[in-house]
């Protein structure tokens, strides 16, 4: 019997410790507006994150009307189906009455205004690198949009991935919270392709393997894989599956979507595309100069066509 | 050109539409390969890598107009699958809006040769032609595995 009791209160302590420490470490955080110092929205600038940051592929309603992002097309996933939300300046359905540290906090943290953990299907692993001024100019253009009515349904998911709090352990391995960090060794224009490829433009997100807790895979990123999406392969973008291509190859694909071999892109990189074309071409040469300069880097093997 | 080469050459060239007509993935396939190599061609010039010429530029539109109304016929229900095909069964699914598109860009490639002059209406008419292809290959094609 006491030995019994003895169990009890060890295997209480032990279960009891486990939820404290998973509640510690799965605890949203949050950007204070405090943290936030005056700013004056630089709308133009906005407007380029808007199309760096390709938020209408996934939010705007219809694909011929970029600016209504009512909420978008279901993304399919192996862990269930997302549908992403209205982030129209609407005060009720969208983001009309989200304060500029609530945005900042979406888009570094992962983390919603009430407090749960956004799922990484909304890529903030990779806008968590973005500069906070940028956000800010984001939030300013977003709410120049026309708002839009009605709400996207809810996220379809399959347990355990459906306890949001559990998002907190998975961002320990994937949120680093680091911005930026420019290398000065390299040149003003690398530096700004950099940051535009792996901040806003989270290209490594759709062209990276993930491990099986859909992770990318940082020693693999860039070198392609199967489509998070379920169908078909993404291509290998660091050396080894661009050697033949041009910087200037790499630009002009991201303004017309034609490739090298007359071919031209297909499938979720034609949404890219519409985004890109509104770039400068100045940004397009920038993420084109990054981009070529990517070591060579095996990818998982493509499989065999049917 | 003897007459006997002549002959040859002309059964040749039946033989090979013949086969090509009881083939429609294979045609579709040559068409669009075809097509790409008139883009290659188009994109260096529009880019300036290589000097523009005027005949070459109707010629790309002319292979475009050609193919879009060529390609109409097809896709007949009985060439959905097989020979490596990338069609993507939505094609069947939307036959009318999948023939429209070709339409638009057979109306828009004859429309572009009619307007192209020197360079710079080549590089402006070129983007516009090139949207086709996007067009029909974000939604119609399948994605390369």
């Amino acid at each position: 019997m006491r030995l019994l009791r003895i169990l009890v209160i060890a295997a209480t302590l032990v279960l009891g410790t486990g939820v404290a420490v998973f509640f510690v470490l799965t605890e949203p955080t949050r950007v204070p507006a405090a943290a936030l110092g005056p700013h004056t929205p630089d709308l133009a600038n906005g407007r380029t994150m808007f199309f760096a940051g390709g938020c209408a592929s996934c939010h705007a309603s219809s694909k011929e009307d970029r600016t209504r992002l009512g909420g978008g097309a279901p993304l399919h996933s192996p862990f269930g189906t997302f549908h992403a939300p209205n982030i129209s300046p609407d005060p009720n359905d969208g983001i009309g009455r989200w304060s500029e540290a609530a945005f900042v906090t979406a888009m570094q943290d992962g983390t919603s205004p009430d407090g749960s953990h956004y799922y990484p299907a909304f890529p903030y692993t990779s806008y968590q690198r973005m500069e906070t001024a940028d956000i800010r100019d984001l939030f300013a253009f977003l709410k120049t949009l026309p708002p839009v009515q009605g709400r996207a349904p809810d996220h379809e998911m399959a347990f355990p991935f459906s306890v949001r709090r559990g998002i907190g352990l998975w961002k320990t391995l994937h949120l680093d919270g680091l911005s930026f960090r420019p290398d000065p060794t390299k040149s003003a224009a690398w530096n700004r392709g950099a940051y535009l490829v792996n901040g806003p433009g989270h290209c490594a997100e759709c062209h990276s393997p993930r491990n099986a807790l859909g992770g990318v895979v940082a020693s693999q990123r860039f070198a392609g894989g199967p489509n998070p999406e379920g169908e078909g392969f993404v291509p290998n973008i660091t050396g080894k599956g661009l050697a033949s291509w041009s910087a200037k190859d790499i630009a002009y694909m991201l303004e017309t979507g034609d490739l090298p071999d007359g071919d031209s892109v297909g499938g979720t990189m034609a949404a890219v595309v519409r985004n890109t074309r509104e770039l400068s071409a100045q940004d397009r040469d920038a993420m084109a100069e990054y981009l070529k300069s990517l070591p060579p880097v095996d990818g998982p093997p493509k499989p065999e066509r049917k | 050109m003897t007459i006997r080469t002549m002959l040859a050459a002309a059964v040749l060239v039946s033989g090979v539409t013949a086969v090509a007509a009881q083939d429609p993935i294979a045609e579709r396939k040559a068409l669009m390969k075809a097509n790409g190599d008139q883009a290659r061609t188009g994109a260096l010039m529009a880019r300036g890598e290589m000097p523009f010429d005027l005949a070459k530029a109707q010629a790309i539109f002319q292979a475009y107009a050609d193919a879009a109304t060529k390609s109409k016929a097809l896709y007949p229900e009985t060439a959905k699958t097989g020979g490596d095909t990338a069609a993507d069964p939505r094609i069947w699914q939307n036959m009318s809006d999948f023939q429209a598109k070709l339409a638009k860009f057979a109306q828009d490639a004859t429309e572009a040769k009619a307007k192209v002059k020197d360079e710079a209406s080549f590089k402006s008419t070129f983007s516009e032609v090139q949207k086709n292809c996007g067009g029909c290959h974000e939604t119609y094609r399948m994605k390369k595995s």
